[in-house]
């Protein structure tokens, strides 16, 4: 029997070739197969959850939320010390100094990432903007939605806080934040599917004990992270309400 | 039963006010005119039992609030009922949370010191094993605008 792993498409581009280590790690600590498939987008990754092709996956909040929800997949773990915020930016160079200098008709940048848009819309709300009164750009990749803002075509710009931190320092240089979240609350998570459920807590433990020998710790390094945490069930539940109460 | 606010906690000129509050009997209320903005970016969260008695604050609840953590867990949420807030405001959440749904409203929140600070709330009921288990209340920053209409409707409500 094999596996079907996948991730949200939201992770930098430096880390591809980390997400191919660790699926080999897990592969050989499990002994079985695993196939690692890697979709372009969040649309095309959930037609594939939806399809009930997915059997462990490393997801966004917001899929996270309607696979535990919907599709009866279980939390595991999550990478420690890493949580979803959104980040507001600006071109050095703009005019907009201060949330309060936002206006109607605002031209935003942004990518697909579903949660990271629903903070985003969040931070902007309390400047009286939403979806009907901004010009919203969908960008493939928040490096797209940084020349967007530095080449004039965009007034603010809605990043994941850990993919503007991985922009280039002579691409944030000609960037300014005007808001970061700090919510503090919202994190990706590592589930398993239904069809697997039994064996959860045993890799469960296998994850948690990663950072414990040195081999697992080099593959947590080619992913960014330090450890895994466990995700137990209530915690799960408890983001997934938070995140429902964004929603809105 | 919420404990009477006390004057040595209170900041700056205060008035004194009984709210009578559903199912806890009154409580005396000092409050002042002194607003705390609500900070950018943040979000204050706090659960509580199917009763109102709060099970969980964050660090931005405590910040806001001015309570300790110590001070409001296992406390009704009323403890930040403010005077000038209409009952039928309350009445309509509780309406609406018990029968399983969400409820968002603009909400002006005392604090410890008798302070205020306005912020967008939404509770929602958390549904486990297809039962309420409780109540999970998110605030964030409202927009001016929405503020303002509040500061005119309120009064209206009484």
């Amino acid at each position: 029997m094999s596996y079907m792993f996948t991730v949200s498409p939201d992770f930098s581009p430096d880390r591809l070739s980390g997400w191919y280590i660790f699926n080999t790690w897990m592969q050989r600590q499990m002994g079985v197969d695993i196939h690692l498939e890697l979709y372009d987008d969040f649309c095309a990754q959930r037609v594939a959850t939806y399809s009930n092709k997915i059997d462990l996956i490393y997801a966004n909040p917001f899929d996270a939320a309607m696979l535990v929800r919907e599709k009866g997949f279980l939390p595991m773990v999550k990478p420690e010390g890493l949580l979803d915020e959104a980040v507001i930016a600006v071109s050095a160079e703009s005019s907009i100094s201060t949330m309060d200098d936002l206006t109607a008709k605002l031209k935003v940048a942004m990518t697909e990432d579903p949660d990271v848009n629903m903070i985003g819309m969040m931070l902007l709300e309390s400047a009286d903007l939403n979806d009907d009164n901004i010009e919203k750009s969908i960008f493939d990749s928040y490096i797209l939605v940084a020349k967007s803002l530095l080449r004039g075509n965009d007034d603010v710009g809605v990043f994941l806080a850990g993919s503007y931190d991985d922009l280039s320092n002579m691409v944030k240089k000609q960037l300014r934040i005007l808001l970061t979240s700090e919510i503090g609350e919202i994190h990706h998570s590592f589930l398993i599917g239904p069809k697997f459920a039994d064996r959860r807590e045993e890799i469960q433990n296998l994850l948690i004990g990663m950072n414990e020998n040195e081999k697992g710790q080099g593959v947590l390094e080619s992913l960014g992270f330090k450890s895994w945490e466990k995700v137990d069930d209530e915690e799960m539940e408890f983001m997934i309400d938070l995140m429902d109460t964004l929603s809105v | 039963m919420l404990e009477d606010m006390k004057a040595e906690d209170i900041v700056g000129e205060y008035k004194e006010v009984t709210l009578d509050l559903y199912k806890l009997g009154s409580r005396k209320i000092l409050y002042t005119e002194i607003e705390t903005p609500y900070p950018d970016g943040k979000l204050i969260v706090s659960t509580t039992n199917v009763e109102g008695v709060i099970s969980h604050v964050n660090q931005a609840f405590i910040e806001m609030s001015g309570y300790a953590e110590e001070e409001v867990l296992g406390q009704p949420h009323s403890i930040l009922r403010h005077p000038d807030m209409p009952p039928a405001a309350f009445k309509d959440l509780w309406d609406t949370v018990t029968s399983g749904k969400k409820w968002q409203g603009i909400v002006k929140n005392l604090r410890k010191d008798g302070g205020y600070y306005w912020v967008k709330a939404t509770v929602i009921p958390n549904i486990r094993n297809g039962q309420v288990a409780g109540y999970t209340s998110v605030r964030r920053k409202p927009s001016a605008t929405v503020v303002d209409e509040s500061i005119k409707l309120y009064p209206t409500l009484f």
